[in-house]
């Protein structure tokens, strides 16, 4: 372990916490029986696609596209991935094929 | 002797996670998986199943527990943790708005539903119907337990394989992407708000290209929210009840397409 155990357990107790709190705080804001205003009401509506949109962003963040590889493993797992679940709609499948091809081409291609 | 309420009690319960079941299983594929995935992560760091066992029971969280892996380092201040956790996790505050009306009439086991609120159990509640002779608070309950018994299970089997069978595991994190590349491609063929989709990849890119690596999420929400608010506003907050029955009929045949 690269800290100590009780390090780990704050750390832990740390991301346990402030996980809870981000999903409990609209609840905390809008307990039952209080009226939620139209526009919260409309984002909890549009917003999680939205969300997701940026969470993509997000799992691409480090890629480099100035220097070789040019992102190209991430580009080319992501495009099978996404192919491959417009064709099967197996979730298991399109994660599955697209992680092992990723750690395919970034240990022995590129 | 059980008292015949309770025995009425544990029947429907059963009935709810029978019905329950058939609905998780996209989420009990992919849950071993990237739990899995976290458990390798994890235990290549130095923890046991255990550990990893742990913090899928008191975290949960896909995105939240790779990026914590990251924090077992000398150095990392609880602060820096918790400012991090937080940002990434900002989005779920936007779920529960979209159940605050459902978890109200709960009662006890509204606290574990707001604790389970993952990405992927909030998706099933909005692509699964409660059938007719299940309670909908039961239904739901039994869908956000089994989900998180199949997130701690899979964490547990990935770090305890990681131990025994020593292999290369760089890249394994893509199951994160992987799953979230998934659920857009889900969303997006589902015809639900394309556009919500298309605001969040635009501005997470022109944040990320402006900002960094390190400090782009908090503005690309500021950006998705200047941008969707005056949208919602422009289109009356789209609560009409046009609107509304036709995303019923939308969501009705999503649900007899899963089913075929």
């Amino acid at each position: 372990m690269p800290v100590s155990t009780g390090r780990s357990l704050a750390i832990i107790a740390a991301v346990a916490g402030t996980i809870f709190f981000t999903r409990l705080l609209p609840f905390l804001f809008f307990p039952p029986g209080k009226e939620i205003p139209p526009a919260i009401r409309y984002l909890g509506r549009v917003l999680p696609p939205a969300v997701i949109g940026m969470l993509v962003i997000y799992c691409f963040q480090d890629v480099v596209i100035t220097k070789s590889p040019f992102g190209l493993p991430e580009l080319i797992a992501a495009a099978v991935v996404i192919a491959l679940h417009v064709w099967k709609r197996n979730n298991l499948l399109s994660i599955g094929v697209g992680t092992v091809l990723y750690m395919f081409l970034i240990q022995n291609v590129f | 002797m059980m008292k015949a309420s309770v025995r009425e009690k544990l029947k429907s319960g059963g009935r709810a996670f029978r019905a329950a079941f058939p609905c998780t299983i996209p989420v009990l594929t992919g849950y071993l998986f990237i739990g899995m995935a976290f458990g390798v992560m994890i235990e290549e760091k130095g923890y046991h199943f255990l550990w990893a066992m742990l913090m899928s029971l008191v975290c949960y969280a896909g995105s939240g527990q790779y990026l914590a892996v990251n924090f077992f380092t000398p150095g990392v201040s609880l602060i820096h943790v918790i400012f991090m956790e937080f940002m990434l996790n900002i989005r779920h505050i936007f779920y529960g708005l979209s159940l605050l009306e459902r978890f109200a009439k709960m009662g006890k086991k509204r606290l574990y539903m707001i604790f389970s609120l993952t990405d992927e159990t909030y998706s099933l509640f909005f692509v699964t119907k409660t059938p007719k002779d299940v309670d909908e608070s039961q239904f739901l309950f039994a869908i956000a337990l089994l989900d998180q018994s199949y997130w701690i299970i899979g964490s547990g089997i990935g770090a305890f394989l990681g131990s025994v069978l020593p292999f290369d595991a760089t890249g394994i994190e893509f199951a994160m992407t992987a799953l979230f590349l998934v659920i857009m491609t889900e969303q997006w063929m589902e015809r639900r708000n394309r556009f919500g989709a298309v605001v969040g990849l635009g501005c997470g890119l022109v944040c990320l290209l402006l900002f960094g690596a390190d400090n782009f999420i908090l503005p690309t929400m500021l950006c998705i929210l200047l941008i969707l608010l005056p949208v919602g506003r422009a289109s009356h907050w789209q609560g009409n009840a046009g609107e509304e029955m036709n995303e019923k009929k939308e969501q009705s045949e999503e649900v007899e397409h899963h089913a075929g």
